[in-house]
């Protein structure tokens, strides 16, 4: 009844042509936007914003990358955490070494380093496809990691080769406190996102599903397939660098090779799987299942059960819950939870009058 | 100084014993992806399940032939669940959907072997003693060549089930085509049970080797980790391709790290398996022993 | 709690239906227990774990808690991984009356990961036996407690050891020493000092990374005999030990030639490993065994009324001692803040002034029955390590046997790394000195 296109004409392109041509769409957009920017912030307490909000937001960045890889443009990866850490190394180097330039350029230029390194490695997508492509991106994750482990120059010689993050500061201002960094995460979540949605709708975004869908199809209607799976590589790794990059700067502030690891880059292919393959919301509600299912069941677990049973099994038994959710919620819905609330709103357009 | 050609020898055969191990895990893999399609992220899991299940009943008391078989009853019930509760209810999704459901399986198994037995820490003694025999001055590991012998075995036995019993070209029928496999009255979910649990006998078998070798304990299912460059390189769907895949990536790695690694700082393992199986596949992309792949528009 | 704070809160707990911040009501002193029951080092992490909380328990059974406040405590799963251990830490900190009184991280990748948050939040970080070395110097780091000795103290006193047994410091010029380390930050902590002392004595010596988790380590123990070296030193955790104790019995190595760090040395990695274990060397900060008065009392009075946190097998074994240890010197220093501002509920930065006030003799241990158990430390806001000393055990078929006194550490090689390394640190970070000190000062 609330939730229909009735009565909404476009009478220009450019509406025809808006990223949520519905008015409620477009309000829903605003509502979350501002909650996330306004109340948030003036409700959440400290533990909210700095340990769960914060490495959502990076999170679904990073799964909002490799969305664009393996859901529109089809090309199967397993190097995310991989490139995270370039961005992380890079940005940390660059500031590092650098000084004079301000960290919000030093995350942009970890993103563009993250994108060559991501470039290089896509190099193998034009002769190996499928599951088997996924060797090109492993052997990236693997390297990656071995790299920034073995040479001391990325660590800044760090005995450990642990590197700690510098203060971020910008105009003056130091970004410590757990408000300022939430709010830099999401404003610069909130850009990426908004350029992604626009880039898989445009003339790029298509050409990625075309190759996806088949890439032999798509280079006989004209694609060109090097540029097209190389850019899908680069943006995926620009976001997947800056992801990084915020993970050790704004959520860490420490961060060593072995955070970036294969479990890393499997979490983020779950995400994508379990949100939903090409789909931007898709990555953010995978980003939530995963990163903040196995937090509310500990919490959970430790507020009802914790008198009851051992901490021991306590844990166990959280795996075994998180297992079984991932396959009801495949089974329920096979495409992802981002089709679960594209069901549930066709179901609302019709409320209460189904037929 | 000259190059120690012996000594390069001896790094060549532990390779390769190496490789006949993580062949053994990369065995499992095969099977269900070529009869169910799933590419199957808990075979780790199932690998600590088989593990973990057979040593604590031999700490309890059993004999080791009655820890065996009620472990592989374990394993044939595992497998009637998956069948009932994942694959029946997900026929026909795309593979990466029934990946990510093999994923839910892995945590879920995982927390329930731990949380059923312990995750503590529990030395297996198979009765093959881990000690070095003499052959020319090279040392070479007697267990190493024990689970070699096992991995063929397991091989020779899998082939004759494959290929002279009824239920093993049935088996291959589906592999081929599902389709047409059920049309002339192949039983599909008969069919599954049988490969996850033949999947959870070489799950036992795997754990077996390697619970002796490292304890059982939760990190023998990071094993699977192990399987994955000899999955690609070997191609998904096929038995000799895992044998060959795990002899090249494991005497490859070994090679590399003992005569490249001390030049670039060492432990060039993690990554030089997937850079190796990577040039084999720029050159076949399909895997060593893969089907081709055709495409048409 | 004030009233926009409840207000808040309650508007949270009204939208996630997860209450997080209920905050206990009763005068009870909070502390944090983060463990790891999941993933692959659950193995040493539950013992460890186990002896912890059976401590507390015990303290609150025998004497009501510490000086009449009881002891309270929460378990929180971190899976070895710092994220985890970030949200834990943050959900965790403000719980009990005053906070939580202080933090044990158990893992080196996990302390770093609130080296920056602890001194925000004004809570003490112990790291008893790991993290980050540098954190010693108590101008740089005022709220991480390396405690008891940190590695790389460990590494003179295990070189001290080689050179007893080879009899004299002199003779270990020209040995042959493998570093076989786990490759994170944990494992290449060693590799300055290790270099240091290799100029000093004149010895040699290679490092052998191994990535984690170490399932396979044939090509570098090929190595190792390639090699030849006299000793080996092994750095590892979790599965990673047995197997290498097990590849240096496939290459004969001697294994009383090997001497590992105190995380390769607990019987978790030992009874896996099976005959080839014997003889093996490691290094302790504690002893082993349930004959001291302190344990009998925790079997006393928690796992005979049932009420173990754990088994009771692993009673007496290394890391469920090393828990225990953890925890006596937890409760030290909250006793000792306790002197200072009396017998209530202290708050973390309380707990601070107690662990840097914090001097355990030989008698106040011996008067809670725990003589041999911990040694006697003495720490201080320069020095946040306290001077401990070093044991060494060997493997003997089924259970560890002392070979070795408390070995001293070489303090004139380590402190002037320490100092280095932490003003290099504070330099990157841009950080102020705690007031009243300036590098290189004495304390107020």
């Amino acid at each position: 009844m609330f939730y229909r296109e009735a009565g909404q004409f476009k009478a220009s392109y450019a509406a025809d042509q808006s990223i949520f041509p519905i008015a409620q769409d477009r309000f829903g957009v605003l509502v979350i936007l501002a909650v996330a920017f306004v109340f948030v912030p003036l409700v959440a307490n400290e533990y909210w914003l700095r340990s769960i909000l914060t490495p959502f937001l990076i999170f679904s960045l990073a799964a909002l990358g490799l969305n664009i890889l393996t859901g529109y443009a089809g090309q199967l990866s397993l190097g995310t955490a991989g490139f995270m850490a370039v961005g992380a190394f890079a940005a940390y180097n660059l500031q590092i070494r650098i000084p004079e330039i301000p960290f919000i350029l030093d995350f942009v230029l970890a993103g563009l380093i993250a994108a060559a390194v991501g470039i290089l490695f896509g190099l193998p997508s034009l002769r190996i496809k499928g599951f088997y492509l996924a060797v090109a991106t492993l052997a990236a994750q693997f390297f990656l990691e071995w790299l920034f482990t073995r040479v001391g120059w990325f660590t800044n010689y760090s005995s450990s080769g642990v590197i700690t993050a510098p203060p971020m500061v910008m105009f003056g201002f130091e970004f410590s406190g757990a408000q300022s960094r939430y709010l830099l995460t999401l404003s610069i979540v909130a850009v990426l996102a908004l350029a992604a949605k626009n880039m898989v709708r445009s003339e790029i975004g298509r050409a990625w599903m075309a190759v996806r869908d088949m890439d032999v199809a798509a280079e006989v209607i004209g694609i060109r397939l090097l540029h097209t799976k190389l850019l899908a590589f680069a943006v995926s790794s620009f976001y997947c660098g800056i992801a990084g990059a915020l993970w050790a700067y704004v959520y860490l502030g420490t961060v060593e090779p072995q955070a970036f690891d294969i479990f890393r880059s499997f979490e983020i292919l779950f995400m994508i799987i379990i949100g939903g393959l090409g789909s931007i919301l898709g990555s953010f509600l995978g980003a939530a299942f995963i990163v903040l299912l196995p937090i509310v069941l500990n919490n959970v677990s430790s507020i009802f059960a914790g008198g009851t049973l051992s901490a021991h099994t306590l844990s166990h038994l959280e795996l075994v819950i998180f297992g079984s959710l991932i396959i009801f919620f495949l089974i329920v819905e096979p495409a992802g939870l981002a089709r679960l609330w594209q069901i549930a709103k066709e179901k609302f357009r019709l409320w209460p009058f189904p037929y | 100084m000259a190059f120690d050609w012996l000594f390069f020898l001896e790094v060549l055969i532990a390779g390769l014993l190496s490789g006949a191990m993580y062949s053994l895990v990369a065995l499992g893999f095969v099977l269900i992806f070529k009869a169910s399609g799933v590419f199957n992220f808990a075979q780790g899991a199932m690998v600590l399940l088989a593990a973990l299940t057979f040593v604590r009943l031999v700490e309890m008391g059993a004999p080791l032939w009655l820890a065996g078989v009620s472990t592989l009853m374990v394993m044939v019930v595992l497998a009637m669940l998956v069948e009932r509760l994942v694959l029946r209810q997900l026929v026909n999704q795309a593979p990466i959907i029934l990946f990510m459901a093999s994923i839910g399986l892995n945590f879920f198994i995982e927390g329930t072997a731990q949380g059923v037995w312990d995750s503590d820490v529990h030395a297996l003694d198979l009765g093959v003693p881990d000690l070095p025999i003499d052959v020319f001055g090279m040392l070479i590991s007697q267990f190493d060549i024990f689970a070699a012998a096992m991995v063929a075995a397991l091989v020779v036995v899998l082939a004759v089930f494959f290929q002279k019993t009824r239920i093993g070209r049935a088996l291959r029928a589906v592999a081929d085509d599902h389709q047409a496999a059920l049309s002339v009255g192949i039983p599909l979910q008969t069919i599954w049970v049988v490969v996850w649990s033949v999947a959870g006998v070489v799950a036992l078998v795997a754990g077996l080797v390697w619970g002796s070798k490292l304890g059982v304990q939760f990190s023998i299912s990071l094993v699977a980790l192990k399987a994955l460059p000899v999955l690609i390189l070997g191609g998904f769907t096929s038995v000799p391709g895992a044998i060959i895949g795990g002899l090249i990536i494991g005497a490859g790695e070994k090679l590399a790290e003992v005569f490249i690694g001390p030049f670039v700082g060492g432990a060039i393992e993690s990554w030089f398996p997937y850079m190796l199986a990577m040039v084999f596949l720029l050159f076949r992309p399909q895997g060593l022993f893969g089907e081709k792949i055709i495409e048409r528009v | 709690m004030n009233l926009s704070e409840f207000g808040r809160n309650s508007i949270w707990a009204a939208i996630i239906a997860v209450p997080m911040m209920i905050s206990p009501a009763a005068a009870q002193q909070f502390i944090p227990v983060t463990t790891y029951d999941t993933g692959p080092y659950a193995v040493n992490g539950q013992p460890f774990m186990d002896g912890f909380v059976d401590y507390l328990k015990m303290l609150n059974a025998r004497d009501g808690g510490i000086n009449g406040v009881k002891l309270t405590w929460e378990e929180c799963e971190t899976g070895y991984k710092p994220d985890r251990f970030v949200e834990c830490y943050e959900r965790l900190k403000n719980k009990g009356e005053a906070g939580a009184s202080l933090f044990n991280p158990l893992g080196t990748g996990l302390t770093y990961a609130v080296i920056d948050r602890a001194p925000q939040d004004k809570i003490p970080v112990i790291s008893l036996g790991y993290g980050r070395t540098d954190a010693s110097d108590g101008r740089v780091f005022p709220y991480i407690f390396p405690m008891v000795t940190n590695y790389w103290s460990q590494s003179t006193a295990k070189i001290k050891f080689i050179g007893q047994k080879l009899g004299g410091m002199d003779k270990l010029k020209g040995q042959k020493i493998a570093n076989v380390h786990h490759d994170s930050a944990y494992g290449k902590e060693t590799i300055p000092v290790l270099a240091k002392q290799a100029e000093i004595y004149g010895f040699e010596v290679t490092h052998f990374p191994v990535t984690h988790p170490g399932l396979d380590q044939k090509a570098t123990w090929l190595q190792i005999r390639q090699y030849k070296p006299d000793w080996v030193i092994l750095r590892g955790w979790g599965v990673m030990n047995q197997t290498a104790i097990k590849e240096a019995a496939r290459i004969r190595f001697p294994r009383d030639q090997m001497i590992g760090v105190w995380w390769s040395c607990a019987e978790q990695d030992t009874v896996p490993a099976g005959a080839a274990a014997d003889g093996y060397i490691c290094a302790g900060f504690h002893a082993a065994g349930q004959d001291f008065p302190l344990i009998q009392d925790i079997l006393k009075h928690v796992y005979d009324k049932g009420d173990g946190a754990g088994s009771k097998k692993a009673v007496g074994t290394i890391l469920w001692n090393r828990g225990v240890v953890n925890a006596f010197l937890s409760v030290a220093g909250i006793k000792t803040a306790q002197k200072k501002f009396g017998n209530k509920v202290m708050s973390g930065e309380q707990v601070r002034w107690g662990l840097e006030n914090l001097n355990l003799t030989a008698a106040d241990i011996g008067s809670q029955g725990a003589t041999g158990l911990v040694p006697p430390l003495k720490l201080s806001c320069l020095d946040h390590e306290g001077g401990g000393g070093v044991k060494f055990q060997q493997w003997v078929g089924d259970h560890w046997e002392m070979v070795s006194d408390w070995i001293e550490t070489d303090q004139s090689i380590v402190r002037p790394m320490i100092e280095a390394s932490a003003a290099k640190y504070a330099a990157e970070k841009g950080l102020t000195l705690r007031t009243g000190m300036s590098l290189g000062s004495e304390c107020p």
